[in-house]
């Protein structure tokens, strides 16, 4: 693509794609860019193109159909030359001046970098969320991971981290990534589901209103039953045992504002360990910009977006995870959205007929009404952190404890998680509070939604390939 | 089936794989030492959030076991005996 | 009668001002809007420097201050805010660079700096780029990490009676003299106070046009990198001659000298980007280059090495580059003490020794009103009290 592009897409999940896919329809020039060797993002992760013969991993997904057709769509755009599809691009920052220019590095020949400056008047931040962490005694052990990091393994390199494995947390998230390792023959030992599943009949409307949530969920039930996968509602994982790699999990019943219910831990052999309590929207381009955020019920600040996923800064639009963590329906729906603000700001012509805008529309307005109830009714418990210790890590790269944090609000006076993080180190270290932040926050101020630290660096980068920018 | 090499050892993986996903198929899960507490470390997030699973390719050090790509030959350090 | 006392501006020189303003017996209230050093304080590398200064009022504070930080860590403990006496390396790219470093050294040595010439820098800098063909070692540089120094000096103000709120000051209340009685704040409380000390920092033009004195205080931004934690790499704070020239320059626009420094987390900050852009918080990407480009040229194996994090404050500073400290002329009672520009840190004990002294009217801690005339608010003043 030679010509200058109209819209930087920054994601190639289920939002990006859809954006990008639309505004090639609608004729515009598109640069679609992700850290991955692949697109689909985490929900539709696949290894790359040329290894999935060796690496099947189809019957692991939902939702192919769909993907299939973006795919396609994406490349008749690359064919036509009308899309710059930059894979293995890990973007550090995106600024402004008289127009966007999304910085990234190219690390298609990792480890070399080479720095790359994507410029168009309109920019569009697609880039998800991640699993949302408590910590608990042990979670640091090896052999514990998130259970996106289960599901990244095994939907990107068919592999399982063991084969004895406990799941914990909340969400439905935790129901896919069992039945996968399930399918693949791994021993699912249990399935600690934090929530009261009572907690959605409070909501019965927006589960009737989304009878394709019911299929999903349905199909997962029974591949846990073929398999004997318990699924226990009420438990959650409270402590981890091992020495080099985790050996035992601590399981407990919760009372309901989620302490431990006296007398009902008991220990359970595994190898591996999956844990998330939601997700934490990925905002750290969007941040930067100043863009209006606004509380999401599930105790995130999230970009608030019209209802054209227009964000307050003039150009720029947002679109899935960070606007609301809603899942991959909801994210091509906000995708396709996007892209047709972006056409009509642009002076465009429409992509969609009206037929699938209202569609559109809809699916937005009823998978949010979905996305609300999930999140009342997965919850963090109000009492997680009484597992902790005062040893417990909660900071994993600066190894700062719970204690410590503790110590910071109570004597330091910090109320905040960047004050925890000036008198600590808690956040400081590689992941840049991306792990711990949730938590340290919901220890230092309960009440208030979780805004994440400002990143003006998104991911990191080598200071040989910025002093090429210079040159 | 092709390889890379760890810590001077040859680790097969499958083209495709990262570099994570051809440790953890070998029965790996931890790979790394803590700077402070000197605990063991490798994966966790799987998706390059977290910076567990740091190892040194090809001499360059900071990188996410996670995200790259295994590469035949490719030479890999894990800072399991150092206090990186 | 004990002195009632607010300081406004809880970063490190509110929270050094109360300190010794309470440690001297007074009855002191720390009031800031944020918690405590969560402004310009929170986004410095924390610099205690005598090596960049040229002899001058601003050095002779500087030298006062060195000597009280070694006092406050006696006190509070060095680690409670990780004092290092580090020593700074001051490096000349050329031939030329160096006869000018070595002149401007002996200037200082003469007004009573320790200065070490180095012929061979890579024997006690072994990173440093080969090709430097010498340097100065200033054994008195040193390091704080500024919101743990803040924390720490207001937590023993609190301990000798001085108390901390959050709120923001919107005004001054006058006697019939025009003295100042005390300070309306914006939930409608009157903090009484004999003397209110305006140590806002950055926001010290605005605090002082609230307080009906106004000063000249206005922002210069400025972007410091954060690399991944090390082994230990870098000794010393190190930096290339031409920071000097920089700090006193009064040019608009982007200079970049680079400060590279080691710390006790392991990582290592790389400053220090000046821009005159008012209040602007956007990223400049062309600007996190030029530091990276320049780091890379002293330390060439920073190429490899990966940036995590960036972050930019504003330094508050005069239009002649020296922080105003004393009692404001034309509002009896009010007492400035801000405008440290990118020093700071480094001078925020001698600051709070200095105002404690001009509020007793004696010499307090070393710290004499009779030797640092030059940092009064008069000298923006005609005699008639109007800004010149």
């Amino acid at each position: 693509m030679s010509e200058p592009a109209d819209l930087v897409v920054v994601g190639a999940g289920p939002a990006g794609m859809a954006a990008a896919v639309t505004a090639l329809a609608g004729g515009l020039r598109v640069v679609l860019v992700d850290s991955g060797p692949a697109v689909g993002g985490q929900f539709w992760r696949h290894p790359p193109e040329h290894a999935r013969v060796a690496i099947p991993t189809g019957d692991l997904h939902h939702g192919l159909r769909e993907y299939l057709a973006l795919c396609a769509a994406l490349s008749a755009g690359r064919a036509a030359g009308r899309l710059d599809l930059r894979l293995a691009h890990h973007v550090w920052s995106a600024v402004r001046d008289d127009e966007f220019a999304v910085h990234a590095a190219d690390r298609r020949e990792a480890p070399r970098e080479r720095p790359v400056v994507l410029r168009a008047p309109r920019l569009l931040v697609a880039t998800g969320a991640y699993d949302r962490q408590l910590p608990f005694p042990g979670w640091d052990l090896p052999g514990v991971l998130t259970i996106g990091g289960l599901q990244a393994l095994l939907k990107g390199g068919g592999v399982a981290a063991g084969s004895r494995v406990a799941l914990g947390g909340t969400g439905p998230f935790l129901l896919p990534v069992a039945a996968g390792l399930a399918a693949r023959g791994i021993a699912v030992v249990t399935v600690c589901e934090a929530a009261d599943p009572r907690a959605w009949l409070r909501h019965p409307g927006a589960l009737l209103r989304n009878p394709g949530k019911w299929a999903e969920g349905a199909g997962y039930a029974a591949v846990l039953a073929r398999h004997r996968v318990p699924v226990r509602p009420r438990t959650a994982i409270t402590g981890a045992e091992g020495g080099e790699r985790v050996t035992s999990v601590r399981i407990a019943s919760l009372t309901s504002d989620g302490s431990p219910r006296p007398g009902t831990e008991r220990r359970v052999e595994v190898d591996a360990v999956g844990v998330g309590w939601g997700f934490a929207p990925q905002l750290d381009l969007l941040l930067p910009f100043g863009c209006e955020l606004t509380d999401s019920a599930d105790g995130n600040a999230v970009v608030a977006v019209d209802d054209g996923q227009r964000t307050t800064v003039p150009g720029l639009y947002a679109a899935g995870e960070a606007c609301g963590v809603g899942g991959a329906p909801l994210a091509v729906a906000e995708g396709r959205l996007a892209a047709e603000s972006v056409l009509a700001d642009s002076g465009a012509a429409p992509a969609l007929s009206r037929k699938s805008l209202v569609r559109a529309r809809a699916t937005v307005a009823r998978q949010r009404a979905f996305a609300r109830a999930m999140s009342m009714a997965h919850p963090v418990p109000a009492a997680w952190s009484s597992w902790l210790t005062d040893e417990t890590v909660v900071c994993r790269c600066e190894e700062v404890t719970a204690g410590a944090v503790r110590a910071a609000c109570a004597e330091g006076g910090a109320h905040d998680h960047r004050q925890v993080k000036q008198l600590t180190r808690a956040g400081m270290g590689w992941c840049q509070g991306r792990m711990c932040g949730p938590a340290v926050h919901c220890l230092a101020a309960q009440k208030r939604a979780y805004v994440p630290a400002e990143r003006l660096v998104a991911t990191p980068v080598t200071l040989g390939a910025l002093a090429q920018l210079d040159e | 089936m092709s390889e890379i090499v760890v810590d001077g050892e040859p680790l097969p993986f499958v083209e495709g794989q990262t570099v994570a996903a051809a440790l953890v198929a070998a029965g790996r899960v931890a790979w790394r030492t803590t700077r402070v507490q000197h605990r063991p470390r490798g994966v966790f997030c799987g998706i390059g959030v977290c910076f567990d699973c740091l190892v040194r390719i090809e001499g360059t050090g900071g990188q996410r076991a996670c995200l790259v790509q295994a590469v035949a030959g490719m030479t890999v350090t894990t800072g399991e005996h150092d206090d990186e | 009668m004990t002195l009632k006392v607010v300081v406004v501006g809880a970063g490190v020189v509110g929270a050094a001002c109360a300190f010794h303003a309470a440690s001297a017996g007074m009855d002191v209230t720390v009031v800031d809007r944020g918690p405590a050093g969560a402004g310009t304080t929170s986004r410095g590398e924390g610099n205690v420097l005598l090596s960049d200064k040229a002899p001058g009022p601003e050095l002779d504070l500087a030298r006062l201050s060195r000597r009280l930080w070694d006092e406050a860590g006696e006190e509070l403990g060095p680690q409670s805010f990780e004092l290092e006496p580090k020593g700074g390396l001051v490096v000349a790219c050329g031939t030329e660079d160096l006869a000018a470093l070595r002149e401007f050294a002996a200037r200082q040595e003469a007004a009573g700096v320790r200065v070490e010439p180095v012929d061979h820098v890579r024997d006690i800098e072994p990173h440093l780029a080969p090709g430097v063909p010498g340097g100065v070692r200033y054994p008195q540089d040193a390091q704080v990490q500024p919101v743990l120094a803040a924390t720490a000096l207001l937590r023993a103000a609190v301990r000798y009676g001085a108390r901390f709120r959050t709120g923001a000051v919107v005004g001054a209340v006058t006697g019939g003299d025009g003295r100042i009685t005390g300070v309306r704040t914006a939930a409608g409380d009157v903090l009484p106070a004999d003397a209110v000390v305006n140590a806002a920092g950055t926001w010290g033009g605005e605090v002082g046009r609230r307080l009906g004195a106004p000063v000249e205080v206005l922002p210069r931004r400025g972007f410091v990198l954060v690399t991944e934690p090390l082994p230990p790499m870098v000794r010393h704070k190190v930096y290339s001659a031409d920071y000097v020239a920089n700090v006193a320059s009064s040019d608009a626009g982007l200079e970049t000298s680079c400060v590279v420094e080691g710390t006790p987390g392991g990582t290592i900050l790389i400053g220090a980007s000046r821009e005159r852009v008012g209040f602007d918080t956007t990223m400049n990407t062309a600007v996190v280059a030029r530091l990276a480009a320049q780091a890379c040229r002293l330390f060439p194996f920073l190429g490899g090495v990966h940036l995590i994090r960036a972050y930019r404050g504003f330094r508050p500073y005069c239009p002649d580059h020296l922080p105003v400290i004393g009692p404001d002329p034309r509002v009896p009672g009010v007492v400035h003490a801000c405008g440290h520009e990118g020093a700071g840190i480094g001078l925020a004990p001698a600051t709070g020794a200095l105002v404690t002294a001009h509020l007793l009217g004696r010499p307090w801690r070393g710290a004499d009103p009779a030797a640092h005339t030059a940092l009064l608010p008069d000298r923006f003043f005609t005699s008639g009290g109007a800004p010149q």
